[in-house]
């Protein structure tokens, strides 16, 4: 069954980013048909088919709820007498995540024309890339980059002939995980704090300015000009039914190659992971114990769940997410009473502290899986635990609260041994070996 | 009176006109460059919107003064028009504003998931060991500021340091040490950088 899916896949959109200049519009346009599409689209589609294209792509959202991306900006209200928006959302933070990093910095062009297309398909004449205010490094190239198409004429003013305006700019970000959902990364664009909004409405109707805005990640963006350039079909037949299309995988944690690769969502865990084109198996060889699949936020994977191909849907069957694409391994030397408590230092620290179940509830979770991990917790703590984590799930405006109860609930399910053993004990079960590596927990024991 | 015997809320200690504001320092202006730089960003975005423009009149004031000050506060909020409590409602949101004078280099360690499986808190440990400061705090000469925060984005080169703006990529703890030695005879310069600009100079 896996024989037929085994033609060699192409990269599309990392292949040249090891190379010098791969960032400059001159290599674009030699390498890479740089700003045909845009031009396809300008000058020979109306706005309404390039949407339609992107939808019958099946181009789903790749900043992690995987949303159909055409069917977002159909959404976008189309009689208002108010502007249009688009918002790229490059406020990559989540762990494990850094598959944008790579598009901004080694081939932002293909973002640019990708936010200038998406602005004509929704009717929009302003494009906002929000980046995280870490990228500094990143954000030169990407302004440079903007610069560069401002010159050429494919953004600016009446691009290309077509009469169609179009600007771009990059909107630095302060460190703020919760910019990256969508209606807080609005706030925070508006000079506010990074807060989510009550929806609906939703940004599609009152977005940027109380306008109608259309919130899409890089990777997504960055996917359009090769759909409206190569076709819808070409594009869905990439990947499998529902999950067309190239997909940028981070894999990262105790492996021999950590980095972004590229591949179809036909391509299983098992092969990114161990595969030679990929991460090229465990550091030091050591036993699998579970696998992040998409980012700190979705449930664990168990080594027995590896050949479950990397495509949204399958590993949604498996009882996870494919998320960012995240992928975090972990080996055998990995305690999960640890990893939810280093997983919940972050979320207690990134709450943004509008609802209170996810404001006070990470700060319990982590002062009981800090007591655990001490080996001071109590059998009844387990409970606590559990009643604590399902007091955040749903209650929250946005879906950070379901994100950090998630490394609770999914370490408690699927290694709850672990957990009592930490009780019974009276002490974290990790080798002596590895916990010299977390100085914290070598002084308390 | 209290409610509680045994809690002590005598009215003289916790009276609100003792609360302490904050120094109002002096006047506080940008540079002629900081104003037109200013200037220049705040066009992008809708005139009546000038508020969107506050990261980067704070990332302009911080970089002048090196943390964000009242009066700098005071400034952006006279520049953008709003009030100041306003402009410290989000210096207070986001990590990456100082209020408080920072060393010359302020060391970010990433201490997130896939920074810590390869030892991140190591990292922070021996570079508190040779700075002789915890994280939080700046050593004595106001060289170096170290810190803590949360995932970076560049878990495929863990751990990551982020010395202000630049990056250091893959420190394992063995080589913390010698970091901070090559920061202080070489400054930026040390620096690994990203390695995909590395990478691609090859």
């Amino acid at each position: 069954m896996e024989k037929v899916e085994k033609v060699a896949y192409e990269p599309v959109l990392i292949q040249h980013v090891r190379q010098p200049n791969s960032y400059t519009l001159d290599f674009y346009q030699k390498h890479a048909r740089g700003y045909e599409a845009l031009r396809k689209a300008v000058t020979t589609m109306q706005p309404g088919e390039v949407t339609e294209v992107v939808k019958a792509s099946g181009l789903r959202g790749r900043g992690g709820a995987g949303f159909p991306t055409g069917m977002k900006w159909q959404f976008v209200l189309k009689d208002t007498p108010k502007p249009k928006y688009i918002c790229c959302n490059a406020d990559e933070s989540e762990p494990g995540t850094f598959k944008d990093h790579v598009l901004m910095e080694r081939n932002p062009h293909l973002l640019i024309e990708g936010c200038a297309i998406a602005c004509y398909a929704i009717g929009s004449k302003v494009a906002y890339i929000y980046i995280r205010g870490e990228f500094f490094h990143v954000q030169q190239h990407l302004e440079d980059a903007i610069a560069e198409a401002y010159k050429a004429g494919y953004l600016g003013k009446n691009i290309l002939g077509s009469g169609f305006d179009c600007d771009v700019y990059v909107h630095r970000g302060a460190g703020a995980y919760e910019a990256g959902e969508e209606t807080a990364l609005i706030e925070s664009l508006e000079g506010k704090r990074a807060q989510p909004r009550i929806k609906p409405p939703f940004p599609a109707v009152a977005g940027l300015y109380n306008a109608p805005t259309a919130v899409n990640n890089v990777e997504t963006l960055c996917n359009v000009p090769l759909i409206v350039d190569r076709g819808a079909e070409w594009y869905a037949s990439l990947g499998p039914e529902k999950n067309g299309g190239p997909k940028l995988y981070c894999v990262s944690g105790q492996v021999k190659r950590p980095g972004v690769y590229e591949a179809s969502m036909h391509t299983t865990l098992r092969e990114l992971i161990y595969g030679e084109r990929f991460a090229g198996g465990m550091m030091d060889e050591r036993p699998l114990k579970a696998v992040i699949p998409g980012g700190s936020s979705v449930p664990l994977l168990l080594a027995e769940q590896l050949d479950t191909p990397a495509s949204f849907d399958s590993i949604q069957k498996a009882g996870s997410l494919l998320g960012s694409a995240g992928i975090i391994v972990l080996n055998d030397t990995v305690c999960m009473v640890w990893l939810a408590m280093n997983l919940l230092y972050f979320y207690r620290h990134e709450s943004c502290g509008k609802c209170t179940p996810c404001r006070e509830g990470t700060d319990w979770l982590l002062k009981l899986l800090t007591r655990l991990e001490m080996g001071e917790g109590q059998p009844k703590d387990l409970d606590l635990l559990f009643g604590v984590s399902n007091n955040i799930v749903g209650k929250t405006l946005c879906a950070f609260g379901d994100a950090a109860a998630t490394p609770v609930l999914t370490t408690m399910k699927l290694f709850r041994a672990e957990y009592e053993a930490h009780v019974r004990e009276g002490r974290c079960t990790l080798p002596a070996a590895w916990r010299a590596k977390q100085p914290m927990l070598a002084r308390h024991h | 009176m209290s409610f509680h015997a045994k809690m002590d809320y005598a009215p003289a200690k916790f009276h609100k006109s003792e609360r302490k504001l904050a120094e109002q320092g002096e006047a506080f202006t940008y540079t002629p460059e900081n104003q037109a730089r200013f200037d220049e960003v705040v066009k992008r975005y809708p005139p009546d919107r000038r508020k969107s423009a506050i990261l980067d009149a704070l990332y302009l004031a911080q970089q002048q003064e090196g943390f964000v000050s009242r009066a700098g506060m005071r400034l952006v909020a006279q520049q953008i028009g709003c009030t100041p409590a306003e402009v410290e409602d989000v210096v207070t949101f986001y990590t990456m504003f100082y209020t408080k004078p920072v060393g010359t280099y302020v060391l970010n360690v990433c201490r997130t998931l896939s920074c810590a499986l390869r030892g991140a808190e190591r990292v922070t440990e021996e570079l508190s060991a040779k700075l002789g400061i915890h994280p939080g705090e700046t050593d004595a000469t106001n060289t170096f500021t170290l810190m803590e925060v949360e995932c970076l984005g560049a878990c495929d080169r863990a751990p990551v340091v982020m010395v202000n703006d630049g990056w250091h990529e893959c420190l394992s703890p063995e080589r913390a040490g010698q970091f901070i030695d090559d920061l202080r005879a070489r400054g930026d310069v040390s620096l690994t950088g990203c390695h995909l600009k590395v990478e691609s100079k090859k």
